[in-house]
């Protein structure tokens, strides 16, 4: 059925905010339950490039294949209903709102009174607690407030809200950039037993012991294009750590 | 107790949770019913001042009628402000809904008509409000209200001549003015009675109680307020929903022009002006934030009640008009600087 054997490919995709030339020509491919390490200096577009690909920026130029076939996102909730889920790195949660109401946020459950939907908080709740259960992530209730939680607890939250609805690719932008060293390995635990159900996982990250540690595949971005690309065995930090500077050996 | 001290605040964010004292685990039951208990001093106090006067029927429905459109009024800056927004242009919207029912009273429409014009002309503003923070992108919601508080009014204006206008058909006044008469609990030539205003209060605000509590799109007002990036990466259409809440609060303005209607039965140029000032007084006495995702409509009803008792209180004992609006400036400065506080403690950073 698919043509490719890609769940996701980008080809030359270019973004441009006004003069400014964010991502010029950038290929990305991505195959089911693949963890591609994105890495690149402050600045070399990687931030742009995921959200072109989770739809909140429409690329100015390239088109994006999902499952080999084309797609135009003109929202995030267009790659969502594909299972295209993206983790931010301001974690875009709503603090002043519960965690459940994060994790279903824009996808409530409702129940139907009449003719008119109504919030289902019961059910929401009881998805949450056993989502929350599933990733073993402990919060002292469902109904804690965001702002209430630390670092860590929230970058958990971003995961649980990205996972809750069989995502089939979840991007990350510096999933581990404010956690504490325990908070670190909890979550990529989190990248490996994804990885281990079929998803296709993207991480951006600084840190080259998180992309050696469970990436299969790396790639860098520099100046928004692209640079070099390996598989993981077939590479070395030191490398990878040039290519961040545009340096190829 | 030392509430106010900036070490008070270091000792506790490094308290653990099972240190808490008992003062801090009832901030969260205060931060909820505060406001209640506020409400009940000063029934209290104005009892204790006004024995003879305060709790009588006349009285307390008296002060329902007075806060019945501005409850209005307040209800739509609610929503707005929850979304972190603001809109000024809401007595202005007031006043030329007012008008515009006038002059289709005065035309000699049927009163089944005229009484639809005034929610749809606020409807209409609202939109117009909405339609330009979104689509002209105004760098804030202040800027395009502060324009529309001008245009509207003088839209108002234009349209009445900047005369009052007035006759109403009893049908039209019923919202504003109507009278449900108890007789059949007191009695016969009970003067006892409920003003139609009060249920009309009662049904608007469950309606949008349920609006925002119940509903995914109220949900979203509350995400929009807390972070719309957030709302937006949700997938939510944010534009969108702020156009259907500066709607509403057009839609509210319209309703609360047509209780004033039926309140003065007539329709004058200076109605409803400066109240869309005591509609955000009373959504911050209330509890809401100012910084938008926070606030209750239970809170918005305390809001507009305690402002509601402190002129009725006043009033009853002759302090002058100058000394309520020192103390309505005070009451928004002490409600807000309370919200700063709660801040300062319940968020974690």
């Amino acid at each position: 059925m698919n043509e490719s054997q890609y769940i996701l490919e980008a080809k030359s995709v270019s973004k441009f905010f006004g003069t400014i030339t964010a991502l010029e020509n950038v290929d990305l491919n991505l195959s089911p339950g693949e963890v591609l390490g994105v890495v690149g200096d402050n600045g070399a577009g990687k931030s742009t490039l995921m959200k072109v690909l989770s739809g909140l920026y429409n690329p100015s130029e390239g088109s994006i294949y999902f499952e080999g076939k084309e797609v135009f996102f003109s929202s995030p909730r267009d790659s969502q209903n594909l299972g295209i889920e993206m983790v931010y790195q301001d974690l875009s949660l709503a603090e002043n709102l519960p965690i459940g109401d994060n994790i279903f946020l824009g996808r409530e459950p409702t129940k139907n009174f009449g003719p008119i939907k109504l919030l289902d908080h019961k059910k929401r709740k009881q998805l949450t607690e056993e989502h929350l259960a599933k990733l073993k992530i402990n919060v002292k209730s469902a109904d804690q407030k965001v702002e209430e939680l630390s670092g860590g607890q929230r970058q958990a939250v971003a995961i649980a809200r990205a996972t809750a609805f069989d995502a089939k690719i979840v991007i990350m932008d510096e999933p581990t950039a404010a956690l504490a060293v325990k908070e670190v390995s909890k979550v990529l635990d989190l990248i490996r037993s994804l990885k281990n159900l079929g998803v296709g996982v993207i991480v951006i990250s600084h840190r080259m012991d998180d992309i050696f540690s469970v990436s299969d595949r790396v790639m860098a971005l520099f100046q928004g294009t692209n640079f070099a690309q390996s598989q993981l065995k077939e590479t070395s930090r030191d490398e990878v750590v040039g290519w961040i500077m545009g340096k190829k050996i | 107790m030392k509430l106010l001290d900036g070490s008070w605040v270091k000792k506790y964010n490094s308290m653990e949770h099972k240190e808490e004292s008992l003062f801090v685990k009832s901030i969260p039951y205060f931060d909820k019913y505060g406001i209640l208990i506020l409400i009940a001093i000063m029934l209290l106090v104005l009892h204790l001042l006004q024995p003879d006067v305060f709790f009588s029927w006349r009285n307390i429905t008296n002060i329902f009628k007075q806060i019945s459109w501005q409850s209005m009024l307040a209800l739509g800056v609610f929503m707005v402000i929850v979304t972190a927004g603001i809109d000024l242009s809401v007595g202005s919207i007031l006043m030329l809904s007012l008008m515009a029912l006038a002059i289709a009273s005065k035309a000699g429409l049927p009163w089944q008509i005229v009484i639809l014009v005034a929610p749809a002309v606020g409807l209409v503003c609202g939109m117009i409000n909405g339609l330009g923070i979104t689509i002209l992108r105004m760098p804030h919601p202040f800027i395009m209200t502060l324009g529309t508080l001008y245009i509207f009014r003088g839209a108002g204006n234009l349209i009445s001549g900047g005369v009052p206008i007035g006759g109403f058909a009893d049908q039209i006044r019923a919202i504003g003015n109507g009278k449900i008469k108890l007789e059949w609990l007191y009695g016969e030539g009970a003067t006892q009675y409920i003003p139609a205003s009060l249920i009309l209060i009662f049904i608007v605000y469950f309606i949008f109680w349920v609006f925002l509590n119940q509903t995914r799109i109220g949900k979203w007002i509350y995400a929009i307020g807390g972070n719309p990036q957030a709302a937006r990466t949700a997938g939510i259409n944010v534009n969108k929903i702020l156009v259907i809440v500066y709607t509403l609060c057009g839609f509210l303005s319209g309703v609360g022009a047509l209780i004033l209607a039926g309140r003065t039965g007539s329709a004058y140029p200076n109605a409803g002006l400066q109240s869309e000032l005591d509609a955000i007084a009373a959504v911050i006495i209330g509890g809401a934030s100012f910084f938008g995702g926070r606030g209750t409509v239970l809170g918005v009803f305390a809001g507009v009640f305690i402002m509601g008792l402190l002129r009725n209180g006043l009033n009853l004992m002759n302090v002058s008009v100058f000394w309520q609006q020192v103390l309505i400036g005070s009451i928004i400065i002490l409600a807000v600087y309370i919200d700063v506080l709660r801040r300062q403690f319940s968020t974690r950073r």
